[in-house]
């Protein structure tokens, strides 16, 4: 799949959640790429401070209008300043980066889409594009609170939601693996997941308990992204250190060495 | 359009910009963002005689205008190279420089001595940072006996264009250049990465899995400017000028310091077509400045 450099104008950064923006990004009239959902971006952070990109999911894309969106949850100087990014500024960007998730061959009709805190961003685009093969797909999320659910009715479109708070401002109580929805084993015949470690990690568990077909997007540091640097490397059963920039983000948990 | 054209050892290179180890992949990782046939050579990442699989994850943190990383050599090892990537590089249309590594002085002269067979490697970059197993571990590359042992080892065992790529992490780089120069290297590049490390003060802990790791990128560009300038007036050979080059004008301060040709690093990260701005970039300023030859400026601060 063709990889493009391009510098992107920002035609809109809003404020979605307490920590997180929506910042979207036009081309233009610049060749728009085919876009997998899982796939992500390299983001050059329009701050004096930062030197290397920051990896960020593609949230949803737009060819029609030429637009491209990330989710970006401010934690540090390159998510605040791309946070900041003003209309009309331009943002440099590397994408389409990785291997997304596998629903063009999974033949999943059931999927559940578990998301935690801002590694939801992925799951719109994912849900989009089960929407354009017919299929409905289950969301399930995990925040800290009410506050931080966020985009809930850009979700909403294309499936119904749950929801799992730590303090229970919203939905149940608790983490995702807890929530009720996951009694019935039956229900989901294939999991998509992006999230902190610990939570994906206690999702491959459900999975692999429940025998569910799972896969699950890592988020680990990166320098290039784009394979060339081996900074970004996860033990895999089968082949070693792999890059997850390449090979991943988004691995089957079975290749992980997670549950050995 | 004045000629970019420059020479190391026998290996002429159509202009001075190449890419350093372990930054820039085999290549074609490269290819959708520029026309990498134009560069003047690549230099492939560090392989040595066996597989690696480098250090566990953290192997990277960001620093004030550099990095750190603690990659650890991974690598398929050379003969995996040898029937799986050397076919590939051969189409790139530009010269291939392999970087070899090793933990013992027969590991080198073996990859070395593999390499030389492959008559679409005009180069090698002997990477001598790496630790010595058989001497506790000290790199070879920070004493001028042990740097000059593996280089004249791996001389006898390869014909072509031998570059030595000298560790920054030592009292005085010009005793080292000197020594590797007497083993019979016909080029020095440097510097590779200098040691450093970055801790987390919330978690109490080191960032990389290593403890300690190897800085690059322009927070390193002052020691390499004065390394290069140090050891061209030190050498008879040519040297490779690298640590921290982000644009033409690095480039070309590295070429007055006295390097025939430089190596980009951390910056391809940072701009992934960065290489063939810089080409185009140090042309312009020879154009600019009315020189006919990149030749006409390396070397050619003025001190008086
Ligand atoms: C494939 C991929 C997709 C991603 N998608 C998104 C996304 O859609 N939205 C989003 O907000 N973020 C996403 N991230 C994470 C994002 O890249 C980091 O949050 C960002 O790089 C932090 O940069 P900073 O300069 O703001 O913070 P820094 O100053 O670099 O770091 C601030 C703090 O965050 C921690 N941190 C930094 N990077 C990561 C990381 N990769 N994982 C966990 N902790 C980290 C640091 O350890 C530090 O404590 C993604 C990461 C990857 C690898
Ligand atoms: C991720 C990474 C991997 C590297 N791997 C190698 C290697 O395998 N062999 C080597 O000789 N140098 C290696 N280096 C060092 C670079 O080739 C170069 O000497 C150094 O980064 C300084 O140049 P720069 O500041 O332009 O990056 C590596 C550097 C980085 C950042
Ligand atoms: S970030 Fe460089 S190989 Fe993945």
């Amino acid at each position: 799949m063709k990889k493009y450099q391009y510098d992107l104008r920002v035609a809109d950064n809003v404020k979605v959640g307490t920590n997180t923006v929506l910042l979207t990004l036009s081309f233009d009239g610049k060749t728009f790429p085919d876009i997998v959902a899982g796939q992500f971006a390299e983001l050059q952070a329009p701050s004096d401070k930062v030197l290397l990109r920051r990896p960020i999911s593609i949230h949803d894309a737009d060819p029609d209008n030429g637009l491209v969106s990330f989710l970006i949850q401010i934690v540090g100087e390159g998510s605040r300043s791309l946070a900041q990014a003003a209309i009309g500024q331009t943002v440099n960007a590397v994408l389409p980066l990785g291997n997304g998730f596998s629903y063009l061959t999974a033949h999943s009709v059931r999927p559940l889409l578990i998301g935690g805190g801002v590694g939801v961003a992925p799951l719109l685009l994912l849900g989009r594009r089960l929407s354009e093969y017919g299929v409905r797909p289950t969301f399930l999320f995990g925040a800290r609170n009410a506050g931080a659910l966020v985009r809930l009715d850009e979700f909403s479109r294309y499936g119904n939601i749950f929801v799992t708070t730590e303090d229970g401002s919203a939905g149940e109580k608790g983490f995702v693996t807890g929530h009720s929805l996951l009694l019935d084993s039956e229900c989901f015949d294939r999991i998509y997941s992006c999230g902190p470690t610990p939570m994906m990690k206690a999702v491959a568990k459900w999975a692999m308990e429940h025998e569910t077909p799972c896969e699950v997007s890592l988020e680990h540091k990166m320098a290039c992204g784009i394979g060339a640097c081996l900074c970004c490397v996860e033990d895999t059963a089968d082949e070693g250190n792999v890059c997850v920039c390449k090979d991943g983000p988004v691995f089957p948990i079975e290749r992980l060495k997670w549950l050995h | 359009m004045a000629s970019l054209k420059t020479r190391i050892g026998s290996l002429e290179l159509e202009n001075p910009v190449m890419t350093a180890s372990g930054t820039f992949g085999y290549g074609t990782e490269y290819a959708d963002f520029m026309d990498i046939s134009r560069l003047g050579a690549i230099i492939v990442k560090g392989t040595t005689l066996h597989r690696r699989e480098g250090n566990p994850y953290p192997r990277m943190a960001e620093t004030p205008q550099g990095m750190l990383n603690a990659v650890g050599l991974q690598n398929k090892g050379v003969d995996y190279f040898v029937d799986h990537i050397y076919p590939e590089t051969q189409k790139i249309g530009c010269p291939i420089i392999v970087n070899v590594s090793g933990s013992c002085i027969d590991d080198y002269v073996e990859t070395a001595g593999i390499i030389n067979t492959l008559d679409g490697i005009p180069a090698i970059e002997l990477n001598i940072s790496c630790p010595n197993v058989r001497q506790g571990g000290m790199a070879f590359g920070v004493n001028p006996e042990s740097a000059a042992q593996v280089v004249s080892a791996v001389r006898k065992a390869y014909d072509r264009t031998l570059i030595v790529k000298l560790s920054p992490n030592v009292t005085d780089i010009t005793q080292i250049a000197k020594a590797v120069e007497g083993a019979g290297a016909d080029s020095v590049s440097l510097i590779n990465t200098m040691l450093g490390m970055a801790i987390n003060a919330e978690t109490r802990r080191p960032v990389l899995s290593t403890i300690t790791g190897g800085m690059s990128g322009p927070a390193v560009k002052p020691v390499a400017l004065r390394m290069v300038w140090q050891v061209a007036k030190a050498v008879s050979i040519p040297v490779i000028g690298l640590g921290g080059i982000c644009c033409a004008t690095d480039a070309i301060e590295f070429l007055l310091a006295g390097a025939s040709a430089i190596e980009i690093g951390t910056a391809n990260f940072i701009d992934p077509s960065v290489s063939e701005k810089v080409i185009d970039g140090i042309n312009e300023y020879l154009d600019r400045h009315g020189f006919e030859s990149v030749q006409d400026i390396v070397g050619g601060l003025i001190t008086d």
